[in-house]
């Protein structure tokens, strides 16, 4: 176990039952885009306590710098310009694994023990098992996952394991200058939502309203949104992300069930010779080639 | 050393190498995709040097027997063609099965559970082949509902290729007498006689 201190609910590609003898509170960071400024302080502590360093980039026009996810960018922030209630809106959401109750890319994942979902709700990448296929990238409703070109392994956020196993807030949080970022239990934080928006609807956000989806079970990163109807504003967060169809007919029953299948095909061809025989040359045709043979030789004689 | 001078030449060193190569990679396919095709066979990974190495080498292993399994296909193609006899022979397969070969139809150098099995696999490689090239991140990156696409696929029909696979090995078993065609090529008179009587009017001139 990596974190001795924290205890496991699920493990990749793990059909047996993980360490999970203690019970831990449930976690979650609270992003509240309407508190947000922009600053990038959040980046910054994530590039600071990671200890990761990108290339450095060039300016494409907007202020999204990363302009993307990488495997040495684990949270960018996401700029866009709307216009809502003919007012120009500018939108910045912070975006990174969001931390799924029901993860996808720990469905996915076919190496042990690669990918870990905490008792606390945080998903974590254990890269020293991580196969590189980039079946989490496939798996991911959100599309965080990112592969290492250095070492073909799979990178995003850990919601900063190292710090919350020894009680401490992410990094993105403790350096959130106006609270935009909020770090405690997931209950804790679903209340102080709930006060961030009675306050957007007070000032006219009548949509206001928290990012916490279901059809993943939940998540342990959410967002209030003052446009919690259209979530699709923010740079594209999905409407309703669920694992994919497609990612739970490949990942569900079937597996088992094919392996049985197979594991049937071997038996039955080995019952099907036990109990019928072989299917021998018979004698019959053997003989009547052998006077064929003979008759010729006695030809060839005369 | 020729044991028997008037065996019949089934097949050629070249067409049995082809089906070698085939056969081998196939082989390898199996056991290091098992290991991603469920927990229970990662354990396979270890015959590969490791489960990343397993990753890194299975992609490749399947373009060799793409290339060789094409090879194979265009050899044999024009032998495989189904006749209204190969129906009535798959008809009369469970007979076959059961034991009972005494009313099955005259077949040719393949009867029609042979033929079904080769556009079977045909089919099943190149499914395997164009959903494995959807999932090759190394060198792909394709849009990602085709990649999940190609994942479902790629397990699906890699599992029904394995059985296919085993029915054929396991045919090849029960037939005695038929796995020495793949080894050095020839078989003898009363084996062709018996299974393949068009084929052995064919080539002995009876």
């Amino acid at each position: 176990m990596a974190l001795q201190s924290l205890d496991i609910k699920q493990r990749s590609a793990t059909t047996t039952p993980s360490p999970q003898a203690r019970q831990t509170v449930e976690i979650a960071k609270l992003i509240d885009v309407s508190a947000c400024i922009g600053c990038k302080a959040c980046t910054a502590a994530c590039i600071e306590w990671n200890d990761i360093r990108g290339d450095v980039g060039n300016c494409v026009g907007v202020y999204d710098n990363p302009v993307d996810l990488s495997a040495d960018a684990w949270t960018v922030m996401r700029f866009t310009e709307t216009e809502q209630n003919n007012k120009l809106e500018w939108l910045i959401r912070k975006d990174g694994c969001m931390h799924c109750a029901d993860p996808g890319c720990l469905k996915a994942c076919p190496a042990p023990g690669a990918i870990i979902q905490y008792s606390n709700g945080i998903v974590d990448f254990h890269q020293e098992n991580c196969i590189g296929c980039g079946y989490c990238v496939t798996g991911c409703p959100f599309n965080v996952p990112r592969m290492s070109q250095k070492d073909n392994k799979a990178y995003k956020c850990t919601l900063c394991s190292d710090r919350v196993a020894v009680n401490q807030a992410p990094a993105c949080a403790k350096a959130c200058p106006t609270g935009a970022i909020q770090f405690g239990a997931k209950e804790d934080m679903k209340d102080y939502a709930e006060k961030r928006i009675a306050d957007l609807k007070e000032r006219g956000y009548d949509k206001a309203g928290l990012y916490d989806p279901q059809g993943v079970g939940g998540t342990h990163v959410m967002y209030v949104l003052h446009h919690a109807d259209q979530p699709k504003l923010y740079a594209g967060l999905p409407d309703d992300p669920s694992i994919s169809p497609l990612v739970s007919l490949w990942k569900g029953a079937a597996k088992p069930l094919a392996t049985l299948a197979l594991a049937g095909v071997a038996l039955g061809s080995l019952f099907h010779y036990v109990t019928k025989g072989p299917n021998e040359v018979s004698k019959e045709i053997e003989d009547e080639i052998e006077r064929e043979d003979e008759r010729q030789l006695r030809e060839e004689a005369k | 050393m020729i044991r028997d001078p008037k065996d019949l030449q089934r097949y050629n060193a070249s067409e049995r190498s082809n089906h070698w190569v085939v056969g081998i990679s196939f082989i390898l396919l199996t056991l290091s995709g098992l290991a991603f095709f469920h927990p229970a066979f990662f354990p396979l990974t270890q015959l590969f040097g490791g489960p990343v190495w397993t990753r890194i080498i299975h992609p490749y292993l399947g373009m060799l027997m793409a290339v060789s399994f094409l090879a194979m296909f265009f050899r044999f193609r024009h032998l495989n063609k189904m006749t209204p006899a190969d129906r009535e022979w798959l008809s009369k397969a469970k007979n076959m099965v059961d034991g009972n070969d005494h009313d099955m139809p005259e077949q040719g150098k393949y009867n029609g559970g042979q033929k079904a099995m080769f556009w079977g696999a045909a089919l099943c490689m190149l499914l395997m082949t164009v959903s494995g090239l959807l999932i090759w991140r190394a060198w792909f990156g394709f849009d990602i509902t085709l990649v999940r696409l190609g994942a479902v696929v790629h397990a699906a029909v890699g599992a029904a290729m394995i059985a296919l696979i085993m029915v054929h090995v396991y045919a090849a078993i029960w037939v005695k007498g038929t796995i020495r065609a793949m080894w050095y090529g020839t078989v003898t008179r009363a084996w062709a006689k018996q299974h393949h009587r068009g084929w052995y009017r064919q080539v002995s001139g009876k």
